[in-house]
């Protein structure tokens, strides 16, 4: 039997349509070095610290503001899979991550803190680097779960991403398939832990480039 | 009409010997009369219900095709086959005649690459318009580089 094969009418993919993207991979290249303050803050804060006796005010400055930043990391509420009803849990009442100083709030603009809860799946990517983009900077990941982690029981599938390290860099690896509140609690402390040591030019590490 | 009036009447009109047991019927037909079996089961057998599309990657041997339909008044089950042949992809399109084979046929494209001749919106479905080949095909490598994110 004779049947044609249609081609099919494939329209572009979602994500290129967006120029306010594109725009923004173009600022971030510009400035490989990541966030860094104006330069005139930069070598105001450089002036006062290396005046005799100055480092005592820039490191207290620091400190504060390493506090200040500690004291109230938003996360955005990003579920993507089974670890998204732990992460829920834990915004809860019973385990009450608000006594940390960390609302969920709805919108990557307000936030500092994406918990990436879930699997990745290469079609969401690009998504979660959108949002990710849209967040202010300074600003922290923590990678919820085997899935978000290294790709977990779906490394070997087709479509999953080996771990979200390749899509935006993460600061805390939270293991456990689905890690418990407790876990991911501890986790959450362990990144409040790093952001008191903060450094000053809040340089950024990069996506970890990945061989297998 | 019972299951062995719907074997009888498969019998006398197709030539083939349903398979199965008891209420369950599993019919195999070349692809050039795969649209005649499934006009056949709506109209006659009164198998209204579309439960599934799904198809088989027997390797060398080609694709198959798998079929379900129902009649959920008398407790029917119709199971249709058919062998495309060894490189074969294309097959008529059931969504002519059933609305319900509209998705499944444009899953079934998206993970085997068949391409339904006669279906309306031949799309990838559930995975990006612009990914390269089918996965679930037996010779797909599922460690297949796929940038940026593999």
């Amino acid at each position: 039997m004779e049947i044609k094969a249609p081609t099919p009418q494939i329209p572009p993919a979602v994500w290129t349509e967006f120029k306010d993207l594109q725009e923004w991979e173009k600022y971030r290249q510009e400035r490989p070095e990541g966030d860094k303050h104006s330069a005139l803050f930069e070598s105001l804060t450089e002036g006062i610290h290396h005046f005799p006796g100055g480092f005592v005010v820039t490191s207290a400055a620091d400190a504060f503001l390493n506090w200040a930043r500690k004291s109230s990391v938003w996360p955005v509420t990003f579920g993507l899979a089974c670890c998204a009803i732990e992460m829920m849990a834990t915004f809860a009442s019973r385990f009450d991550v608000e006594r940390l100083g960390m609302v969920p709030w709805a919108s990557p603009r307000h936030s500092d803190l994406m918990i990436v809860s879930g699997t990745v799946s290469i079609k969401m990517a690009p998504m979660l680097k959108r949002i990710y983009d849209q967040m202010p900077d300074p600003k922290w990941a923590v990678s919820m779960g085997s899935c978000a982690n290294s790709g977990g029981p779906f490394r070997h599938g087709y479509h999953v991403v080996k771990g979200v390290d390749r899509v935006i860099p993460v600061d805390v690896y939270v293991p456990g398939c689905p890690p418990p509140p407790e876990s991911l609690l501890n986790g959450l402390l362990l990144l409040q832990e790093q952001i008191t040591y903060f450094r000053r030019t809040g340089r950024r590490a990069a996506p970890t480039e990945k061989v297998d | 009409m019972s299951h062995d009036q719907a074997r009888a009447r498969i019998q006398e009109r197709f030539g083939v010997a349903a398979e199965g047991g008891g209420p369950l019927l599993i019919v195999s037909v070349a692809p050039d009369r795969w649209v005649e079996l499934a006009t056949f089961a709506r109209d006659s057998l009164g198998c209204l219900y579309f439960n599934f599309l799904t198809a088989v990657d027997w390797k060398e041997q080609g694709l198959e095709v798998v079929t379900r339909v129902e009649n959920l008044d008398v407790g029917l089950a119709l199971v249709m086959k058919t062998r495309l042949g060894p490189g074969e992809t294309g097959c008529p399109s059931l969504q002519p005649l059933y609305e319900g084979a509209d998705w499944m046929e444009r899953e079934c494209y998206d993970m085997f690459g068949i391409r339904f001749a006669g279906h309306h919106d031949l799309r990838r479905i559930l995975l990006p318009q612009d990914w390269e080949g089918h996965p679930l095909l037996k010779s797909y490598a599922v460690d297949t580089p796929h940038p940026p994110y593999r």
